[in-house]
Order: structure tokens, then sequence, then C-alpha cells
């Protein structure tokens, strides 16, 4: 379990990124941080794994404070994905992947076994392994960046907008795969996006943030759609334009679910 | 032709003298410069400072400089050691600017990702800068390579033996063949030189198809050409 206990952030520069925030991460499920650039959402993240140290409160893993723990050693045992899948682009796929075993102090041959592994896992090909990052499409080297997250087989497995730069229709494969890996690994997921759709489809627990890290909302995301706690979740959610208020009507014998504005959006099954 | 053929020993003695007068400062200037260029791009406030030092250096006339050395570092005045560490000092001048843009053109996105996957601060280093800056650092090399072979030949003048003796020898006696084959020896070790970075450059950094070219690269033939109008002696 992770928990944040009134955690605070300000930078150098003045700017107050988080005030005070408090939540506990189930273990074994994906929690989203959700909100618009500004909320403080990648700040949270990154005080996990101490990219970031807070200006006051803890965070805690495990009921082990982070900040007792050696910075190098805690990165090497979550795993991290970022936007653009951050990979070193002068070494090939595999070692890309390889070198966190490396880094934890696998020798060679166990590392590039156990990355071969891991990048069929993530439904890579192995003909790709040889390539250079630049040689990938912007979907593969993702999944890359995935399977170099996994690699050493961490509990916690951080992703910073991992799929924001890619094509909705890569995205949306790639989002089907995480869920599916998820359902293989449990892993404990903290997983940032601006994407209230990405939230609701990848969140078992939803925490969707206003500026300075404020909570305006944490639940399942039918919880939240259920009973929104207040204006900004209803708009932010989308509940407001229409198209999340779904009835039904009957055409021609077939049930058919419409949105507010009278898009026709599925089919009822029976 | 005939010059040549009855001089070849010495030619070749002068070649090899050449090769290692050039070689040897354009190694400790690369090994000296890329630290001081890294420091420089790490601590952005001494950044001018360091890199208008190595201006400076480099604006000092070579044989003033030649001349000046062994009274400072106490070496004879024939002695070859202050030709190489004058030349030294001139490739660690052009290189801590090219070291400094080299490591600024590592992405910093490329830099966070490494140290958000647990690579240690030296590892790092060594791992991911150092070859992220190959392709700027292997242009200022280049530079750095050709204006050290022309810049040896200087060295003639206060009496240590290179190629450019010939140049001294050949215009004393009115001996345009020498000279010739002095400018000759002077262009192919330059090119010879050039060949091997770049072959270098394609065996350690075969992921950098397309180099990234720092705000350095004048072309090495250029510089080398602007050498011998007199650019600098």
């Amino acid at each position: 379990m992770i928990e944040y206990r009134s955690i605070g952030k300000t930078f150098a520069d003045g700017t107050e990124a988080v005030g005070d925030f408090s939540l506990q991460l189930p273990s074994r499920t994906t929690t989203v941080f959700v909100g618009s650039s500004g909320c403080g959402k990648t700040t949270l993240l990154r005080m996990v794994n101490r990219m970031v140290d807070p200006s006051h409160g803890q965070v805690l893993i495990d009921d082990v404070d982070v900040s007792t723990r050696n910075k190098v050693e805690l990165r090497r045992s979550i795993g991290y994905v970022m936007q653009e899948a951050g990979l070193l682009p002068h070494r090939k796929v595999i070692d890309n992947v390889a070198l966190m075993m490396r880094l934890k102090g696998a020798d060679k041959k166990e590392a590039r076994d156990r990355a071969h592994e891991v990048l069929e896992t993530v439904g890579l090909d192995s003909s790709l392994a040889n390539r250079y990052p630049a040689q990938l499409s912007g979907g593969q080297q993702q999944r890359v960046g995935v399977a170099r997250g996994l690699v050493t087989d961490p509990n916690i497995l951080l992703m910073d907008e991992p799929f924001g730069a890619v094509d909705p229709i890569v995205r949306d494969e790639l989002q089907q795969e995480l869920l599916r890996l998820q359902r293989e690994l449990d892993k404990t997921i903290v997983f940032v996006t601006h994407d209230i759709d990405e939230a609701f489809l990848l969140g078992d627990q939803v925490v969707i943030l206003k500026k300075g890290g404020e909570i305006a909302q944490v639940g399942s995301p039918a919880e939240i759609l259920a009973k929104p706690a207040n204006d900004f979740v209803s708009s932010f959610i989308g509940l407001e334009k229409g198209h999340r208020k779904l009835h039904v009507e009957e055409r021609n014998g077939t049930r058919i679910v419409v949105d507010e504005t009278g898009k026709a959006t599925g089919v009822l099954s029976e | 032709m005939s010059w040549f053929n009855a001089n070849t020993d010495k030619v070749w003695d002068l070649l090899l003298s050449h090769l290692w007068l050039s070689g040897l400062p354009i190694l400790l200037g690369f090994v000296i410069a890329v630290p001081i260029g890294w420091f420089a791009n790490r601590h952005r406030r001494l950044r001018g400072t360091i890199l208008s030092l190595g201006g400076i250096l480099y604006t000092i006339p070579s044989l003033a400089f030649f001349l000046v050395l062994p009274s400072i570092i106490g070496t004879g005045f024939l002695d070859p050691v202050n030709v190489v560490v004058a030349l030294t000092v001139y490739a660690v001048a052009i290189m801590v600017r090219s070291a400094a843009d080299a490591f600024e053109s590592v992405s910093p996105a490329v830099l966070d990702a490494a140290t958000a996957t647990g690579f240690a601060p030296t590892g790092r280093a060594f791992l991911v800068e150092l070859p992220l800056a190959g392709p700027v650092l292997l242009a200022g090399l280049r530079v750095v390579a050709v204006s050290t072979v022309s810049l040896v030949s200087v060295g003639a003048l206060i009496g240590v033996s290179n190629l450019g003796s010939l140049f001294t020898e050949g215009y004393r006696t009115d001996n345009d063949a020498e000279i010739l084959i002095g400018v000759i020896g002077i262009v192919g070790l330059a090119l010879l030189f050039d060949l091997v970075l770049v072959i270098a450059g394609r065996l350690l950094m075969p992921w950098a198809r397309t180099p990234r070219q720092g705000r350095s690269p004048v072309s090495p033939i250029m510089s080398f050409a602007q050498h011998l109008r007199g650019g600098r002696v």
C-alpha cells in the first residue's frame, strides 16, 4: 500500500504544486490521478520514487517512509513508464529493457533472457529487439517503455501520461493491453492522465484533482458517475455536456442507447 | 620526385614525429576538455566564464607561446614537450566549448528518465550523458584534430622537427619539391586523422545515423586552408 500523509510541495521558485494531500492507494489496484495541467498530479506521482521530495508530510510504501530509503535503490525497486517512453536512444531495444536488470546486479545472460521474456509479455515481436528506439513507431516505443517498467517485476508501477503522445487507435490498443497485463500481473499501479475517459477505463480508484493537489473526489468510476461530489466534478467528467447521460429508446423493436443530445451511442444487450 | 626518393627515410621520420606531436595533444586535449565541458554545462553560472577563458587562451599567438613556455614550465628551449603542451592548451581551448555544447545537446527528458529508472549519478554520467554527447563531441574533435596537425608545423620554427621542417628547410635552400612534400604530408596526415575519427564514430555510435551537429563545425578542410593562408602563426 502507498500512503500520502498530509503531503505538500512548494518548488524553489515559489510555486505551490501540492498544498495538503492525504490518500491511501490500496495494493494490487490501479489508482489514477486525473486533472488539468497544474493540478500537481505528476508531482504526486514523482514523490513515490523520490524524483520529487515533499516540502512537508510523508509518503509511505508498506508503512515505510520513502525518505528513509536510498533514492537510487528505491527507484530500482519501482517501475516507471513515462510519456514519449523515455528510452535511451543509444541503446538497442533489448538493452534498454535489460539495463534495468543489469543495474540491479543481474548477469548479462539472465538480464537478456528476462528482457526477451518481458518484451513478449507486452506483445512486441522479437525481431524488434535489436533495433534502436528511433527505428520503432511511437506505439512500439511505448510498449518497450512498459516492458522496461516491468522487467524487474516490481510491486509498484508508476505511469506518467504514458499514452499521451500516441494516436487514438494505438492508445486504445495500449490501454487494453495494460488492462490485460494488470489482470495477469496484479501490480500496484499509479497512473497519471488528464483524460477522464482513460481514468475511468483504467482506474479502480480514480482521484480527481483541482489546482494545488486538492482532491475534488475520490472513488471508483461507478461511484463518481453515480454521485459526483460537486459541480467541478460533474463538469470535469462531462455530465454537463450530455454525452454521459444516456437513456434507452426503442426503434423498430430494438432498444437503443441514446445520449442527451439525441445521438445513438449503442445497443442495449439483453 | 627525385628529391623525395633520395630523402624517403627523412620524410618518414618527420612524418612519425609529426604524428605523435599532434596525436598526443589531440588525445590530451580531449581527455582534459570533456570533464571541464561537462562541469561548465552543469554549473550554468560558471559556464560563461569557463568558455570565455577557453576563447582567450586560443588567442595567444602560437609562436610566442612556444617561446615563452620553457620559462613557465621549466623545459629546455628545444624540448618537443613545449610544442605538446602548447598544442594541448589550444586543443582544450577549442574543445571545451564543443564539450559544453555537446552535453547541452543531450535531451533533458532522457536524463530524467535515466534517473527515474534507477541510474546513480556516476553511472548516468558515463553510460548516458557521455555517449549521447558523442556526436557533438566528435564534431568538435575533428576540428581540433585538423587544427592541431597544421599547428604542429609552427614548431619547426623553434627547431622541433616535424613535417613543418620541410617548409623551413625548403625555403632556405629554395627547394620547391621539398615544400610541396611537406604540404602533401601534412594534408595527408590531417585527412588520415579525420578519417580515423569518422570511422571510430561510426563504430562507436551506430545509433547516430545523422549526427546532430553542434555550433562548432567549420569544415576541417576549411579551417586547415585558413591556417595555410596564415590564419595563425
